[in-house]
């Protein structure tokens, strides 16, 4: 990774010469925004930093970025993605991806990206609707939902992002929301710092297809009393004018009003670290009663693959000497013909 | 002492449970063979299950090894000599037995009910069937338990050594000497020393055995071959695919990066490239096969030699990200080894039927360099040739092999490197001597219309690359309808100015005729054979045999137009026929087969004596 403090780039010098055309008061441009300013904060060069996107309205992302940036097929950034990466590990690589994209035409790339641990993000806009296409519901969104290829409401059963990225094997998993420019920058820059796949879901408002499907969560006004943020080594606690917390009873995370009965020590404290607990916060993600978590669920350092790659390369010519293509033709058997 | 007969060439097929050690009891005998000098084909012919219910039909294992002391081209049509260990191995593969041809049986495994589960109705070995054979019944099992008697081993495990008794006797049956097989064995089981002593006694004792034996009317003696003078070694047109991209990687200074999902007959193409990690060779075994060609999509972004190996049906889920390496104009190597199809077809069977696929596979207009390996060590020249054509052209190309010469070993005559695969100039620009003000990712050279290679890390030549249609100037994405036209025109031309950069076609033989043979791909040593035999009675027949595909060379057209017919043989169903005949105008007939075999020497013989006759 090369450090360099004396970069000073701004916002602006991540903005390529293009027009962005997203609808007019799509969550994107926020997340645009967010990611241009904090990548003026994560220490790396400009041309290290390579965007990789699917199909979908998220993932015209690269074009707009003024870095090197790959816009490849429906469902496959994970896997170019992590060609890039393993080929070149010094590049910083960031994938764009929604909620069709990544979780429905390119699940299995996504799921093995996430269980190899290549050290790169993947930053998930989270709609629960399909928008490049027009409409049609996708693997997040809600049964029942009236959408354009199910007008008697959806049948399906939807995919909580962060369970599915945990039974992959992540070993981080995050969630912010497009509202919230201050959280989604730091968000992206503990991504960045963490070693490993970084998997980040945004909870992203489609004004067309799909508006006000987070609203409840997401706008300020109701936010508060339906949502924590999860902050590493503080208590869980919530709420406007009534304070809340989430207390563990029997195996079970329970949401308490604080007052008589409980208090904020009876609380549980967030770890990041901790499997078990993360096991529990993902669990809760489809409970209505339940709020929102928003923040780093988790996060621990493991075997990453692309370092695996290179040191087992760095150990085979400790062990066998330096490669000899003359060595290897006539390697075996071999006869003279005079 | 027997009668000693020399021979210019021999076929020996051993075949046997997919479990009785066929494939290495082959390539023992065909790595002896040549080191003694001779030229040698072979080819294994295994079950697709790995290990199919003991005895049956579909559990046969088969190597063929042909040898001699002249040229030799392909495994051969027939056997002289058929080693079946099990009644299930005779009844399929005595039909391939010349008539009057050697047939060496273990006569321990011809059971009531082994012969019924083979599907005799009666033990052949007594029933006249085999009448008009040489055949040699041996009680090989039990011989080889007896002659091990002093070593401490269980019965199973001494049963299990009896592949290199019947290798033993074949040895002195054909004058071969052991001393290659009894160091590979001792090498082998060098861990156990009872297992090394036991395979070590079992061959010595065939042999002892097959000295004295009084069936064995003949012995045969085969000289050595009249070769090209150098050093040689064998190889599989698999492992000399890999060292091809290996050593193109080395030539143009890149690192070389496979993509790839498991596949027969293409498997050992990745097996092999796992094992040279000293050689900066990255192996990506992906979740399937898109995500294989897409991780090598990204390694060529990142500046990689790129390639992906699979087959037919993995190239069919590869369509799309190849369309997009197309229209990324990127240096990628996409390996098809063909096999029977459609869809999973015959997995473990040869075909040459994915020539449209290769040319045609993909949506919208989306031409690439097609380029076909000849025979086994073909496969190495034109592995780099695809990795050059790729790194030269800024295009995919891809590459066709199939199972025949993928499994396929012949000796090779390992070639100078330093003179002849020493240096590919890909397209990769130097950050430090590039004007960056206007520069555009998709600029292009004017006469070969190949654009320069940026990659992450340049500074200065950041740009963004879509599968959307791109401006033609500028390289952002453009919907500009008369753009799209001249997109697709740059896209053509692109790989049609190919045609300058590639050899012209060699024909062998007089160059005009009454008929000429148009053949591509693992057909070659087969066709070659047919026609030389007819050349040699008189014939004017002559040969092109195409190794690049899309675009050809620019002199076929000329090349057709001097013979009065044109006869084009392919493993499938009348595909480069079509392409012939829709491109040059000619009105070429096809001799076409689709049973998972390679063409035979006799059957391509009368075809082409028949179309000489229609001439």
């Amino acid at each position: 990774m090369s450090e360099n403090t004396e970069l000073n780039y701004t916002k602006k010098d991540f903005a390529s010469d293009q027009e962005v055309k997203w609808c007019p008061g799509c969550g994107d441009y926020a997340i645009l925004s967010a990611i241009q300013t904090a990548l003026t904060h994560i220490g790396r060069k400009r041309e290290d930093i390579v965007f990789v996107s699917g199909i979908g309205c998220s993932s015209r992302f690269p074009y707009y970025m003024n870095t090197y940036g790959y816009h490849t097929i429906h469902g496959r950034a994970p896997a170019v993605a992590s060609g890039l990466k393993t080929a070149n590990p010094d590049l910083s690589v960031w994938v764009i991806t929604g909620d069709g994209d990544s979780l429905s035409i390119g699940g299995n790339h996504l799921i093995h990206a996430l269980r190899r641990n290549v050290d790169m993000n993947i930053v998930l806009f989270n709609n629960e609707i399909y928008g490049l296409t027009k409409g049609q519901y996708s693997p997040t969104t809600q049964p029942g939902h009236i959408t354009k290829s199910t007008p008697y409401g959806s049948l399906d059963r939807p995919f909580s992002p962060a369970k599915l990225a945990f039974g992959a094997s992540a070993t981080f998993i995050a969630r912010t929301l497009d509202a919230d420019a201050n959280h989604m920058q730091e968000v992206m820059l503990e991504a960045e710092a963490h070693r490993g796949t970084s998997f980040i879901e945004i909870y992203q408002n489609c004004v067309i297809f799909n508006d006000g499907c987070h609203s409840q969560y997401v706008n300020k006004e109701s936010r508060n009393d339906h949502s924590i943020i999860l902050t590493h080594g503080k208590p869980m606690v919530f709420g406007g004018d009534i304070k809340k917390g989430i207390i563990l009873d029997h195996l079970r995370l329970k949401v308490v009003e604080l007052g008589e009965m409980y208090t904020e020590e009876d609380c549980l404290v967030h770890d990041k670290h901790n499997e078990m607990l993360a096991s529990l916060l993902v669990a809760i993600d489809a409970d209505p009663a339940m709020p929102k978590l928003y923040g780093v669920l988790y996060a621990v350092n493991d075997v990453i693959y692309n370092e695996q790659v290179t040191t087992q390369i760095v150990e085979v010519k400790a062990k066998k000497g330096p490669a000899d293509f003359h060595k290897l033709l006539y390697s075996g058997d071999t006869w003279h013909i005079e | 002492m027997s009668a000693l007969t020399e021979v210019e060439s021999v076929v020996i097929r051993f075949s046997g449970d997919s479990g009785d050690g066929m494939q290495l009891t082959g390539t023992q005998f065909s790595n002896t063979s040549a080191i003694m000098g001779n030229d040698i084909a072979t080819f294994p012919d295994y079950p697709a299950e790995i290990r199919a219910p003991q005895g049956t039909i579909a559990g046969v294992s088969g190597f063929q090894i042909h040898f001699g002391s002249r040229e030799i081209f392909t495994p051969g049509d027939e056997a002289d000599m058929l080693v079946a260990f099990n009644p299930a191995a005779l009844m399929v593969n005595l039909k391939d037995l010349k008539k009057g041809g050697t047939l060496l049986v273990n006569s321990d495994a011809f059971s009531d009910s082994k012969i019924a589960k083979a599907g005799f109705e009666a033990n052949p070995l007594d029933s006249g069937e085999l009448d008009g054979y040489q055949v040699i019944k041996v009680p090989i099992d039990s011989q080889t338990i007896e002659a091990l008697k002093d070593i401490d081993l269980d019965t199973k495990s001494k049963k299990r050594c009896k592949n290199f008794y019947a290798l033993g006797m074949t040895y002195f049956l054909y004058h071969r000497e052991m001393q290659t097989t009894l160091e590979w064995i001792k090498e082998k089981f060098s861990d156990h020393p009872e297992l090394l002593q036991a395979n070590q006694t079992a061959m010595k004792a065939g042999a002892h055995f097959a000295e004295t034996l009084e069936e064995v009317v003949s012995t045969y003696k085969v000289s050595s071959a009249k070769i090209d003078p150098g050093i040689y070694r064998q190889i599989n047109g698999n492992t000399s695919t890999a060292w091809g991209f290996m050593r193109a990687a080395q030539a143009a200074k890149l690192p070389l990066f496979l993509g790839s999902y498991p596949i027969t007959p293409a498997s050992d193409i990745l097996h092999e490239l796992s094992k040279y990690k000293e050689f900066d060779v990255k192996t990506f075994q992906a979740e399937d096969e898109i995500a294989a060609i897409c991780a090598a999509i990204g390694a060529g972004l990142a500046g990689s030699l790129a390639i992906t190996t699979s087959s037919g049906p993995g190239i069919a889920l590869k369509g799309e990200a190849i369309g997009m390496a197309i229209s990324y104009e990127i240096p990628l190597v996409i390996v098809n080894v063909q096999r029977g199809g459609p869809s999973t077809g015959l997995p473990t069977k040869t075909e040459q039927s994915d020539l449209f696929q290769a040319l045609y596979g993909r949506n919208g207009d989306a031409p690439l360099i097609i380029i076909a390996a000849s025979r086994p060590n073909d496969c190495f020249d034109m592995a780099y040739e695809a990795s050059r054509l790729a790194l030269e052209h800024m295009s995919p190309v891809i590459m066709l092999t199939d199972g025949y010469i993928a499994n396929g070993t012949e000796p090779w005559k390992i070639p100078d490197i330093d003179a002849h695969y020493a240096q590919i100039k890909h397209k990769m620009l130097d950050p430090n001597s590039v004007y960056t003000e206007n520069w555009s990712w998709i600029s292009r050279d004017p006469k070969t219309l190949v654009r320069d290679w940026a990659i992450p890390g340049m500074p200065g030549l950041e740009h963004r690359i879509g599968g959307l249609e791109k401006d033609f100037k500028t390289g952002n994405v453009s919907y500009d309808p008369a753009n799209h036209q001249k997109m697709s025109d740059i896209r053509r031309d692109k790989i049609e100015a190919v045609k300058e950069n590639i050899p012209l076609q060699e024909i062998e033989g007089e160059p005009s005729g009454d008929l000429l043979i148009i053949s591509w791909g693992g057909t070659y040593g087969a066709v070659e054979m047919a026609m030389r035999a007819l050349q040699k009675e008189g014939k004017k027949i002559s040969l092109i045999h195409l190794r690049y595909l899309n675009p050809m060379p620019k002199n076929v057209g000329e090349i057709i137009k001097n013979y009065k017919k044109v006869i084009i043989p392919e493993l499938n169903m009348g595909q480069m026929v079509h392409i012939i005949n829709a491109k040059f105008g000619c009105n070429a007939i096809g001799y076409n087969k689709v049973q998972g075999l390679p063409f035979k020497i006799s059957e391509l013989k009368s075809a082409f004596t028949q179309a000489l006759n229609e001439v």
